[in-house]
């Protein structure tokens, strides 16, 4: 079954979106659109030096952007002009990685691959890592999901109930980093912000609780992957915009149909 | 035996001394309101106590197993959250239902709990939070100007609530407010805080004391003074300065 590529292919979508599901609906709650943008374009600056060292490629993307993710999260504890500096640091590390690649020989046709996902490719291999970060996540956010729904509500009531949440900051940035690292080859760099933040958004106008949006936006990642592959498979389209264009559309359907609901 | 002791605690935030050695203890059972104007360390005083913030100097004791049931000034959800008032009030920790009800009716909401917390009033809000608080079967309930944002009336009634709760379950009760002329009628003690304790003892104590009278007394042309009128020694002070 593994042999097929678009079994592979599904899988790994499929696994990507349950494990951003949850993730992102805390990007969306807590405003860190930024820092997953952030976070996300400092891998391509660890694909550069992964391939420059032959190493794996998943390791120099995680190393790096939990490198990015520490500092951002030290930074915007300290009340600086954070979406200014956010910004900053979200452009200039592609900047920087776009640049790095530039010096490998050979690699500069594969650029795009990193960029925007090469889902099609994804090997047995892949799928071992990209399921193992996928669980690793789903079970931190398992573990933690009150403490860090209370560390998200207000910092005083989570202390009060004796959560300090400075950890719950730094499990959720951990976390972020992983998504980010087995995210590359479903989505790219440049749209594993998007698969955060768009399903999430997406469960918000159907959702009455936050179990009940993580579910709902899981729902709509899965659906939105595999129906995704199926269009880029079926129109000959790249396939990690293609399963974000179907969650942009998901959005554009929950959100209007909420309008509308509304004014009725 | 003392729930909750503080010995000369100092608290710097920045290069700002936002409370410089104050001592407090709160014994089991008491009302302790801290007044005080904007700055004066009220928030930081009980963030202190419940650990959120670290003391340069000094120390915050607390009773072992203490249980505190904490209702912040405000608590902003973002619109993107969405969270029933029975989710909330089982926060960090999963609760039974019917003890969820059992608090909202202490709480005087009762009845609220499938609503959408962004669609609670002011005053259902603030009584969703107190409800919450006593979830935590508190021995020592701390708020922190918990009628910001509700009319006369509405702190009123939230102030009465607050002394029924504390004849029902018997929880020391420490809050901050602004609100004097309310709140003092229902304390035990009063402390006037301006980044060190001013004066302290019952409402009759604090309220006639140079201290208090400076602070909030002939600054504001006695209108923050008017608390009791009807048993205040000292009214024609207030006329005179109105």
């Amino acid at each position: 079954m593994l042999d097929d590529f678009l079994v592979r292919a599904s899988l790994a979508g499929v696994g990507v979106a349950l494990a951003a599901a949850p993730l992102g609906c805390f990007v969306v709650w807590r405003r860190m659109a930024y820092f997953g943008d952030a976070t996300a374009h400092a891998a391509i600056l660890g694909v550069a030096i992964s391939l420059a060292f032959s190493t794996s490629v998943f390791a120099g993307a995680l190393a790096v952007s939990l490198m990015m993710a520490l500092t951002v999260s030290a930074i915007s504890g300290r009340g600086l002009a954070v979406d200014t500096l956010l910004g900053v640091m979200a452009h200039s590390a592609l900047a920087f990685g776009l640049v790095a690649v530039s010096f490998l020989q050979g690699v500069r046709l594969d650029l795009m691959v990193y960029l925007f996902g090469d889902i099609l490719a994804v090997s047995q291999g892949d799928l071992a890592v990209i399921w193992g970060g996928v669980l690793l996540i789903l079970a931190l956010m398992f573990w933690r999901w009150s403490a860090l729904l209370t560390a998200t509500l207000n910092q005083d009531l989570a202390h009060a109930s004796g959560i300090n949440p400075r950890r719950e900051q730094l499990i959720l940035t951990v976390a972020l980093a992983v998504v980010v690292a087995v995210a590359i080859k479903v989505v790219g760099v440049l749209l594993i912000a998007a698969l955060l933040i768009i399903p999430a958004a997406s469960a918000r106008p159907v959702s009455r609780t936050p179990e009940g949006m993580a579910m709902m936006a899981a729902g709509i990642g899965a659906v939105s992957a595999l129906l995704g592959l199926r269009l880029s498979y079926l129109y000959d389209t790249p396939a990690g915009p293609s399963i974000i264009c179907v969650a942009a559309v998901a959005f554009a359907v929950t959100n209007v149909a909420q309008l509308v609901r509304g004014r009725a | 035996m003392t729930l909750v002791s503080v010995r000369d605690l100092t608290i710097r935030l920045g290069s700002h001394t936002a409370l410089s050695g104050v001592d407090l203890e709160i014994t089991p059972g008491e009302i302790v309101t801290v007044v005080g104007p904007n700055g004066s360390g009220k928030t930081t005083l009980l963030r202190a106590i419940i650990g959120a913030v670290r003391a340069q100097t000094g120390r915050v004791e607390r009773a072992a197993g203490l249980s505190i049931g904490y209702v912040p000034q405000s608590l902003s959800i973002d619109p993107t959250l969405p969270l029933t008032v029975n989710r909330f009030l089982q926060l960090p920790r999963t609760r039974e239902r019917n003890l969820c009800e059992t608090a909202l009716a202490q709480a005087g909401a009762d009845g609220l709990g499938e609503r959408q917390m962004s669609a609670l009033s002011g005053g259902q809000f603030q009584r969703v939070l107190l409800a919450r608080a006593l979830l935590e079967k508190p021995q020592l309930l701390i708020l922190d100007e918990p009628t910001t944002g509700l009319d006369q009336p509405g702190s009123a009634a939230f102030y009465q609530q607050i002394e029924r709760v504390r004849q029902d379950i018997g929880c020391a009760v420490l809050m901050v407010s602004h609100e004097l002329h309310v709140v003092m009628s229902a304390s035990d003690r009063v402390i006037c805080l301006n980044g060190h304790v001013c004066c302290h003892g019952t409402p009759d104590v604090v309220a006639s004391a140079p201290e208090y009278r400076a602070l909030f007394g002939t600054g504001t042309q006695g209108a923050l003074a008017l608390y009791r009128h009807d048993h205040d020694h000292h009214h024609h002070h207030h006329e005179a300065a109105e």
